[in-house]
């Protein structure tokens, strides 16, 4: 649904994005990741068709961003970093006008505008100027209008950054309906959890280059290694440590609980557990210490950073 | 995710949403926009009061002010002046609502561009041109409402009021007009001002190099009308229809400039906020320095010659030509309008060119009474050559002067002011031409007189010309691929190569064959 292939915008000779290649099939949510400036928002208008790539291919849903651009705009819904509202109109009034650009019957474009914001729970702000809207609102509804043509790719800068957590629930719970429709999206986010939450991938940029990409699993197995597994016991360890040496390598320890990393679990747990209670040592718990894509991030950051500043890379 | 390897295709999918481009699709479109626009703006009571001012009171108060002042003026016998205070107060009345159509024109682009608003609407499928006319006629329509609401109701209390005036009909279309093509300049100038802006602020201080022309203007329209001798003609006033056909021009022009500027890419990717001189003049350096199309810097001279200055003359294209045909066509029209009775000059039949003969004999140091039966002309003091290159330099002068206004009126033109200054010169030679050969002379003095040195300098002169109509006109359309800076970058340096390598020279030479071979040339045809 989303393909690129070396996707590169420069402004001035200035490289914003430099050389972006995405695969996201129809039904895929891939999160952006990435500190302000690192060419996320550029990346979404070459998806979009508003800015040319100056070298690189793009398709949205089939369509080829620089001889399509009409039909790729047609297939996406973007919402924008900004919300972008008309401030003295109403709601209805305004998503109409956006639903007749998309060439919508005007039934059509009432009904899906009512039943979206039904879904958002904005029915009760129907005749009030968007002015007077907060701004959790205002989001909502520059989110409605993003969905209002029914698109097969939807682009999210920031979905729910203004939000409060009911809303951001709401909008969570919309985008995973969405998926399951078939729905495929790219959003770009600074919250960690909610990606973590919503993305099948991950894609981290940096100074317009994707520095590492892929599932969760996988970027948290490259960048902090294996599952690390924490066991607790009744009592002292004592020299049980030792002891168990020949199975799994000890990488913290304390009085009743150690911490181990295994890239095999199912394997490696059930023959440490046989061990320790050959010693008579009392397993309470185990369990995997909970790695979080905040964790991730910032591995992979710092290591791109360790990388820049290394003497020997001569890439950027 | 995985990395896609495979190449692009092009695509057309069977289920793709029709988005085919008639002119009436497009138009359908465009008025989507302008629906939106117009009904927001009408609901700004910051727009909306102004205009019902200007169309239901101040027409009264102009109907007030030229009663009394076609009063008081009749009371000194100077009755014509109150008469024709009448329709300059019927622009004025039509002028003001459509002054506001640029300040609607430049907050809604540059606007919506702060209020970031633009954004969303760049994302849907409408084009470029969509969106573009959508927004011109929104900034158009509120004005002329209330400028055409105005002008009838200030025609009204005229007609059946106490002054009981009765215009020429056609001087009533003259002002429709005006007024219409006056807000067609503004809303079109003011396209182009705030699509390249990122703030009302900025937008608004650039736009007085669209107000300080228009007012000039509107202080023309003023004059003629008082004093045009056809003021009173069933035709309307000529040079009022002079003026609606220059703007007219200029339209076309700017609806072209604001087409191609007026583009996702160049709202969002560029701004002139912040001006950069020092790299618009290394831009410059570049292309004027450049052998090909990427810009290279040529090693030495002779590869600047061979290959950049080539390459810049192949680029004038479709300047060249247009800038040939209208040398032609001047030469023509004034050997044309020479032909008409009125315009021919009473000329001797017979004369003789004895004394001018004589005068370029002293010139050329040649004496033409003194030619002896060999047919030797016998020497005598010429005009010494210091003297003689004092004339060089005036002719080169003169030439490269011309060649430099017309340059730089150019680039604030689109490159009109090329095809009228230089070819004027023209139409002035195709008429003396003319008027020679209704008196019956040998025309042979007149190619003796241009021709030995023209064979330079017309060439020189119609390159240059092509050159400066391109550099103007450039900004019009740039070449696909490039923003309206980086065309007009490039054809500046190659200007300056024409004007470095082939003008210049041509110039200098073209003065020295005139003031040193030309003389002796005419007066060997003349003697």
């Amino acid at each position: 649904m989303i393909e690129a292939d070396g996707l590169t915008k420069e402004f001035d000779g200035f490289r914003a994005v430099d050389s972006i290649s995405l695969n996201v099939p129809a039904g895929k949510v891939l999160a952006v990741l990435g500190p302000n400036g690192a060419g996320k928002t550029t990346t979404v208008r070459m998806l979009t068709s508003i800015l040319a790539p100056t070298s690189g291919w793009a398709r949205i849903a089939g369509y080829d961003v620089v001889t399509h651009p009409e039909q790729v705009r047609a297939s996406v819904g973007v919402l924008t970093e900004q919300h972008g509202l008309y401030e003295r109109m109403k709601s209805v009034e305004y998503l109409d006008f956006f639903g007749e650009v998309y060439h919508l019957s005007r039934q059509v474009r009432r009904k899906r505008a009512l039943d979206l914001m039904e879904r958002f729970g904005l029915t009760f702000a129907l005749k009030k100027r968007l002015g007077e809207y907060s701004k959790g609102m205002k989001q909502k509804l520059a989110l409605v209008r993003a969905m209002l043509h029914d698109p097969a790719v939807l682009l999210l800068d920031e979905p729910t950054s203004a939000m409060d957590p009911q809303s951001a629930r709401q909008v969570r719970d919309a985008i995973v309906e969405l998926e399951g429709e078939g729905r495929t999206f790219l959003l770009t986010t600074h919250n960690l959890t909610e990606a973590e939450q919503l993305a099948d991938t991950i894609a981290v940029i940096r100074h317009g280059r994707i520095i590492a990409h892929g599932t969760f699993d996988e970027l948290a197995q490259r960048f902090v290694g294996d599952p690390l597994m924490e066991l607790r016991v009744r009592g002292q360890l004592n020299g049980a440590t030792k002891e168990i040496a020949d199975v799994v390598r000890v990488e913290e320890t304390g009085s009743d609980w150690l911490r181990y990393r295994t890239s095999d679990p199912a394997a490696t747990n059930p023959a440490l557990l046989h061990k320790l209670t050959g010693f008579g040592v009392d397993v309470i718990t185990l369990s995997p210490v909970q790695r979080t894509l905040e964790d991730v991030y910032l591995q992979i950051v710092k290591e791109d950073e360790q990388q820049g500043a290394s003497p020997d890379d001569d890439s950027r | 995710m995985t990395t896609a390897a495979s190449s692009p295709t092009s695509v057309t999918r069977s289920d793709a949403p029709i988005y085919d481009r008639t002119w009436l699709k497009t138009l359908r479109n465009a008025l989507i926009i302008t629906r939106r626009e117009v009904k927001d703006s009408f609901s700004d009571w910051r727009i909306l009061w102004p205009i019902v001012v200007l169309t239901f009171f101040f027409p009264f108060l102009a109907q007030f002010l030229a009663a009394r002042f076609t009063g008081f003026v009749t009371d000194f016998g100077a009755e014509i002046i109150g008469e024709r205070t009448i329709p300059f107060l019927l622009m004025i009345v039509g002028f003001f609502p459509i002054s506001m159509s640029m300040v609607i024109a430049l907050e809604t682009f540059v606007g919506e561009k702060e209020r970031r608003s633009l954004e969303p609407l760049l994302s849907t499928p409408l084009t470029n041109t969509e969106l573009y006319i959508g927004k011109t006629l929104s900034a158009m329509i509120p004005p002329l409402v209330s400028s055409y609401g105005g002008m009838t109701v200030y025609l009204g209390s005229l007609l059946f009021g106490d002054l009981a005036w009765r215009p020429q009909p056609m001087l009533i279309v003259q002002i429709i007009l005006l007024t219409t093509v006056q807000a067609l300049v503004m809303v079109t100038g003011a396209v182009v001002v705030s699509s390249q802006t990122t703030s009302t602020r900025a937008a608004n201080l650039l736009a007085s190099f669209i107000i300080i022309p228009m007012a000039l203007v509107i202080q023309g329209e003023s004059f003629i009308m008082f004093i045009a001798p056809d003021a009173e003609s069933p035709n309307g006033i000529g040079a009022l229809w002079a003026i609606i056909g220059g703007m007219i021009l200029i339209v076309g022009l700017l609806l072209r400039l604001g087409n191609s500027v007026f583009n996702r890419e160049e709202l969002l990717g560029r701004m002139i906020d912040n001006l950069n001189l020092k790299a618009i003049f290394a831009g410059i350096w570049r292309w004027t320095r450049a052998v090909d199309a990427k810009g290279t810097p040529a090693r030495n001279l002779v590869e600047w010659y061979r290959k950049g200055v080539k390459m810049s003359l192949r680029n004038l294209g479709a300047a060249s030509r247009i800038a040939i045909a209208v040398f032609v066509v001047a030469f023509v029209g004034g050997y044309a309008i020479g032909q008409l009775p009125q315009w021919q000059l009473p000329l001797p039949r017979d004369t003789s060119f004895q004394q001018p003969a004589e005068l370029l004999g002293r010139y050329v140091g040649i004496s033409a009474d003194a030619i002896n039966a060999d047919g030797e002309a016998n020497a005598v003091d010429s005009v010494p050559i210091p003297s003689r290159l004092r004339g060089m330099l005036f002719f080169i002068e003169t030439n490269g002067r011309i060649l430099i206004a017309a340059t730089i009126l150019s680039l604030f033109t689109f490159g009109v002011a090329a095809l009228i200054l230089t070819p004027a010169v023209y139409i002035v030679l195709g008429y003396i031409f003319g008027q020679v050969i209704l008196a019956g002379y040998n025309p042979a003095f007149m190619f003796a007189a241009i021709l030995p040195h023209g064979w330079v300098e017309i060439p020189v002169i119609v390159l240059a010309t092509a050159a400066a109509l391109r550099l103007g006109a450039i900004a019009t359309r740039p070449p696909k691929g490039m923003t309206v800076g980086m065309a007009w970058t490039t054809a500046m340096g190659d200007t300056l190569k024409i004007g470095l390598g082939i003008v210049l020279p041509g110039l200098i030479f073209a003065g020295f064959l005139e003031s040193f071979v030309t003389p002796y040339v005419l007066y060997s045809v003349l003697r």
